[in-house]
């Protein structure tokens, strides 16, 4: 008797490392179409302008230059890339035009496509394509915008998009009368998710069978395939979008950039195959920047320590346009800033403002970074000023087990309303101090040794997940009794086809070596949705436990043919199927594969949650931080592969470092971007935080589908700007240091040292 | 111009201009496409591959520069088996999108070849010239860590 | 990000490379490790028209170690140095200083020649030999010429090589074993270029004073600079917390450092100064 599958929790070696550990792995700058030319883009080079002219007549004379596309070239009307989230009418001003279209708002904007025998030579035609752009005062802070020396949107007449407004309770009626609030300015900077593999596409147009195959998709395909076939005046059927191996995404690839339009448009222009990869220098300037606000708030709260309201206002710097999901950040700003602590009155409100930058988007965490750096600073200060242990006020305030599910603020416009589904927070936050040692460390607080200062910090955070509204899945058991499964989730790195082999492997009996999983293509599902809100393993596996539930009728019915017997009383064994004592294998029982679909259906997010803590050691001199220590401790609901989930951990903790102390991405006056490669953007390095331990845990399943599982993989990195901010005030607490804004560089650490020096000599 | 080298221990030429790199040469040129770019300016470490047994970053080398030398990509250390150094990094889950592992392994191959006693400071130390964006580098460094067995005994850099 | 195009020779002897130079009329450039120049070329920042490699011209890459000091032929790699466990005792400085530099594997390619033709104000070449008193011996169509490091950096990116002229070797006079020094310099992260840097050395005379102080700076001007000022106030003194802090603050005072996106001014201006002083504490011993 065959012991029932359970692969589910088991820490499996994925299956795609066998290609990408050998160098096999197939990424798009590895596909390869035959005649095909490369394609360079002619970018901005000025963050503001109007484009008076554009000859490009000296760069097509250059051998091996074949075409250069320019938006005449693209009809009448200039296609412009829609919101995939919160699609409202009133953002549509700030929609961007897939190439410019008589303005420029952003250093790095496309202007021009030119296509070429090699990348090369399409390059070297850049510098001979004449341009004529009356340059136009930038607008490149909150300041700027509000003066308005120049507005980006000429008909919509300022610089101020739109303003998300999240509401819980009687936030005035709660400051009124509480017995304490602290107001203070909270700044994050811009940063991005900087993934390793630069975009790229391949585009092939075949103009008698009238289809468009385009290689390099991620994310979200099918979406993707609608807005590009609208955009070419093309069916969505005549368009295939092909993922291949991904490398990273972190929410930034894979959404609709021009790139995913120009490519396709010029293949289909020029009636060969077109290929395109971008470079580091481009990718810095065109991929979503994220986290970049400012915020002025405030917190309320009773004399004994109770959180009683969060109020205040956010300004976000989106860059010059409104893509695919830039309202996601800000709104997140505003909705989830009380975090995992009950607040029951709450009035957040941010601002989207247009700069001359690049627009923004969603990377990791989007806006819980930013949030938590504010909420957990304020707590600390809180902590301080009310003579309450931040421990001990932190845990008066987690929300408990018994108040699940617990509302969130609502948000408007675009209104959308969220609960906390269910956890122990104080259960994961004791076992956090306790695994971290805080009583015996805490000693340190404060404390120069050789040169450094010692301190310490803890923060909780939630993590949403699983968002909607559906994914499918599509199974086939081929003739040979192998499992084919078709997901509309999307690979990014994170071992699709090893978790979903594992669901998928429990789910139908069947042996996980015979089951391959094929991911991300708009040919592999009717609807797909793809991989973003860490949702892929929620909705993508939920999404096979239906299908494996129809495939299994499908073999009992298929095996109640052959045996002559009732399909109730076929039982499924792995390799073959029996009845009253007779058996088939799986492999042959039909003579064509046998073929389900399933979509699963999903409106409330999972809410996984944690705690993380730290000791570090700052150097006041250098104004360098060492981080001796950081230990997360987080509850998932149900672990599907404890090796990838842990990974996804730490991965996200040490993007978290990065931001908190290295990244940024930083203008000048001009609207200049001035870290344009790896020697400026500094991403944490090997060498940089090798003390990172992560927990995982599975102590409260979520209520809210068949998995039990939440999204994650996303929180690591939601609190460690907090907690790295909080423990440098721990240790420079003798001085009064409260740092208030990230990155914390060494520079600016060393300039609060000295700043609290000199407030100090004056006292 | 047409140079020759060897290449993962064949005799290959190519023809190429003076200004390719070695990375093109070797993706464009000789189909490795296992050699990744992941900045073209020198810093991620994506284009790692052994010349003469160094480990160099290919996007800094001018194909030209190679010819007449020896030449290692991750495909000249892959087989229809994992590698020891590939099994490691597999059972320690040390990739997720993979992006830029065959630049680690070239890395750590060359280091442990030539050092199979490196400490994890000295591993760390080497391997922050290596970019990584998703798994946070403990699980690299616990892979090269745990292969060393594999290299111990062995003498010379090559 | 493909460079712009060019010829390519890779002549096998100095004369035949400072021929081609020639013939470059100002657009030639010499290339080596290219571990600096090959991110140039990727940004065009450069666009020359000839490179000539110095790959077959023999004798270039020797460490020759002798009475008069330390020879360092341009081709010489950061690796090289690394191995050389002569260095340790010969120039215990210049072996220190040279595991700050890059990352593993730009060590197996970049040079000598490469980082001091190519003067980057951060690098620690450059800082190690004009703290050094280095000597250049550079080859162009005019012969041969001996420059001194103080005369051979300009300004950022700039020395007084010609455009026909190759540097061909470096010589650090001898080191006393007696000397006493110091290296310590800031980067963001290991391997970064530093936001400053300090190479310190002094003798002590038969009081235990300093004596023949030389420190060099990187990071905190357009090239690397002697802080002359903080020499005059170490010479003549015990290496005391006194005269540590008063050397400090004189090289604070004296240097005009530049801001930038990691780091300004007023920053940098600190940061020498502590690191001269944490220098001079370690060299004491």
């Amino acid at each position: 008797m065959r012991v029932r599958n359970s692969y589910i929790g088991q820490p499996m070696e994925r299956t795609e490392d066998m290609r990408l550990l050998r160098g096999r792995g197939t990424y798009v700058a590895d596909v390869n179409r035959p005649d095909q030319l490369y394609a360079v883009i002619l970018r901005s080079s000025v963050a503001h302008g109007k484009i008076n002219t554009i000859d490009t007549s000296r760069a097509t004379q250059l051998p091996g230059v074949r075409h250069i596309l320019i938006s005449a070239d693209l009809g009448v009307v200039v296609p412009k890339i829609p919101l995939r989230l919160q699609p409202l009418p009133q953002l549509e001003p700030f929609h961007q035009p897939m190439l410019a279209d008589g303005k420029v708002r952003y250093v790095g904007e496309p202007i021009a496509v030119v296509l070429a025998d090699t990348p090369s030579i399409a390059e070297d035609a850049l510098d001979h394509i004449d341009l004529d752009i009356e340059t136009l005062p930038a607008i490149t802070s909150r300041e700027q915008a509000e003066a308005m020396p120049a507005v980006l949107f000429e008909d919509h007449g300022s610089n101020s998009a739109i303003t998300w407004k999240a509401f819980k309770g009687d936030a005035n009626a709660a400051f009124a009368s509480a017995d304490y609030t602290r107001r203070e300015t909270f700044r994050v900077q811009r940063h991005a998710a900087m993934f390793m593999e630069p975009r790229g596409f391949v585009a092939e147009w075949n103009s008698d069978a009238g289809k468009l195959t385009v290689w390099g998709a991620a994310k979200t395909a099918w979406y993707n395939r609608r807005v590009l076939a609208a955009a070419l005046d093309l069916e969505v059927d005549a368009i295939e979008l092909i993922e291949v191996d991904v490398g990273g995404g972190f929410g930034s690839r894979g959404e609709f950039y021009p790139e995913d339009y120009l490519i396709p448009a010029a293949a289909k222009l020029v009636g060969r195959p077109v290929k395109w990869t971008e470079d580091r220098r481009e990718h810095m300037m065109t991929a979503n920047h994220a986290r970049d606000i400012e915020c002025d708030v405030e917190i309320a709260v009773s004399r004994d320590g109770r959180f009683l309201g969060l109020r205040g206002l956010a300004w976000a710097d989106i860059g010059a346009y409104i893509r695919t999901n830039g309202s996601v950040g800000p709104r997140n700003v505003a909705q989830y800033m009380s975090g995992p602590y009950t607040f029951e009155n709450i009035d957040l409100k941010t601002t989207m403002l247009t700069t001359n930058k690049t627009p923004s988007g969603t990377y990791r965490g989007p806006g819980r970074f930013e949030t938590d750096f504010i909420r957990e600073r304020l707590i600390d200060l809180v902590a301080k000023d009310l003579k309450i242990d931040r421990v001990e006020l932190r845990r008066r305030n987690l929300v408990a087990d018994s108040q699940m599910p617990y509302p969130l603020a609502s948000i408007t416009p675009y209104d959308s309303s969220t609960e906390l589904d269910s956890g122990d927070y104080h259960a994961v936050f004791d076992l956090c101090m306790k695994e971290f040692g805080w009583a015996e460390k805490s000693k340190l607080s404060g404390k120069l040794i050789d040169g450094y200062y010692h301190g310490l910090a803890v923060g909780s955070f939630i993590e949403g997940g699983a968002a909607g509204p559906s994914e499918d899945a599509r199974l086939v058991l081929e003739t040979d009794g192998s499992l084919s499964v078709y997901l509309g989730s999307s690979s990014v790195g994170q071992g699709l086809e090893t978790i979903m082999a594992q669901i998928a492997a429990d789910a139908t009996e069947l042996p996980y070596e015979k089951i391959t999983v094929n991911h991300g293509s708009t040919s592999h599902v009717k609807n797909g949705h793809g991989a973003y809100h860490s949702r892929s393993t929620v909705m993508g596996g939920s999404a096979i436990l239906l299908a494996a539930e129809k495939l299994k009728d499908s073999i009992r019915e298929a095996a109640a043919a052959r045996f002559g017997c009732a399909a109730g009383d076929v039982t499924i064994d792995g390799e073959q199927v029996a009845c009253a004592g007779k058996t088939l294998l799986l492999a042959g029982l039909s003579d064509v594969p046998l073929e389900v679909e399933a979509s699963f259906f999903n409106k409330k997010y999972t809410w996984a949650y944690g705690t993380q803590a730290a000791h570090i050691a700052v150097d006041p001199g250098t104004g360098h931080v060492k981080v001796i220590d950081y230990l997360s401790v987080e509850d998932v609901g149900r672990i599907i592969n404890p090796l990838t989930l842990h990974g996804q951990a730490i991965g996200s903790i040490v993007q978290g470092l990065g931001g908190a102390f290295l990244e940024h991405l930083v203008y000048d006056e001009n609207g200049q971007l001035l870290t344009g490669s790896f020697a400026d953007y500094l991403m944490p390095t090997a060498s940089d935080f090798p003390n990172i331990r992560s927990i995982t845990l599975e102590l409260k399943p979520c209520p809210n589908n068949p998995l039990g599982t939440k999204g994650a993989g996303e929180g690591g990195l939601i609190p460690v700007g907090g907690i790295m901010a909080n423990a440098i005030a721990d240790a420079l607490s003798h001085l009064n240091v409260q740092p208030m804004e990230l990155p914390l560089s060494p520079a600016r650490i060393w300039q609060l040292v000295e700043d609290a020096e000199a407030i100090r000599a004056v006292a | 111009m047409q140079i020759e080298f060897e290449l993962n221990g064949a005799d290959v030429g190519a023809n190429v201009e003076a200004r390719t790199s070695l990375a093109d040469c070797l993706r464009d040129n000789l189909g490795k496409t296992g050699t990744h770019l992941g900045c073209e300016h020198g810093v991620c470490g994506a284009c790692t591959v052994l010349v003469n047994g160094e480990a160099v970053r290919a996007c800094l080398m001018l194909a030209v520069q190679a010819n007449g030398e020896k030449v290692v990509t991750i495909e000249g250390l892959s087989g229809d088996d994992l590698s020891p150094l590939q099994a490691s990094f597999r059972k320690h889950h040390a990739l997720q999108c993979g992006f830029c592992t065959p630049g680690f392994i070239t890395t750590a191959h060359a280091l442990l070849t030539s050092e199979p006693d490196a400490n994890e400071e000295r591993i760390r130390d080497v391997l922050s010239g290596n970019l990584c964006r998703c798994t946070g580098y403990v699980p690299i460094v616990e892979a090269v860590l745990d292969a060393r067995k594999f290299y111990a005994g062995q003498k010379e850099k090559a | 990000m493909k460079p712009s195009a060019f010829e390519y020779r890779s002549p096998t002897t100095l004369a035949e490379a400072v021929s081609l130079l020639q013939s470059g009329n100002g657009n030639a450039k010499v290339i080596s490790g290219g571990q600096s120049l090959m991110p140039m070329l990727a940004f065009r920042l450069a666009v020359p028209e000839l490179l000539v490699d110095l790959k077959h011209i023999p004798d270039l890459d020797v460490i020759r170690i002798g009475d008069d000091g330390v020879h360092l032929g341009a081709k010489v790699r950061w690796c090289d140095i690394a191995s050389d466990r002569r260095l340790v005792r010969a120039h215990p400085l210049l072996a220190e200083a040279i595991t700050h530099v890059a990352h593993y594997q730009i060590r197996n390619r970049g040079t000598v020649g490469g980082s001091l033709a190519h003067a980057d104000p951060s690098a620690e070449m450059p800082g190690i030999a004009l703290a050094c008193d280095a000597q250049m011996m550079i080859m162009g169509s005019t012969g041969t010429r001996i420059e001194k490091a103080s005369a051979f950096f300009t300004g950022p990116l700039q020395t007084t090589l010609e455009p026909d002229e190759i540097l061909t070797e470096v010589h650090l006079p001898a080191w006393p074993a007696a000397r006493r020094w110091a290296f310590e310099e800031f980067a963001r992260r290991k391997g970064d270029f530093a936001m400053a840097g300090v190479a310190l050395f002094y003798d002590l005379d038969s009081d235990g004073r300093a004596v023949d102080a030389h420190i060099g700076a990187i990071g905190v001007s357009d090239c690397p600079i002697r802080l002359g000022a903080a020499e005059a106030a170490l010479n003549g003194s015990a290496i005391d917390e006194k005269t540590i802090a008063a050397v400090a603050a004189t090289a604070r005072s004296e240097i005009s450092p530049p801001s930038d996106i990691h780091a300004p001014a007023a920053y940098r201006r600190a940061l020498v100064g502590t690191l001269l002083a944490r220098g001079l504490k370690r060299s004491v011993r």
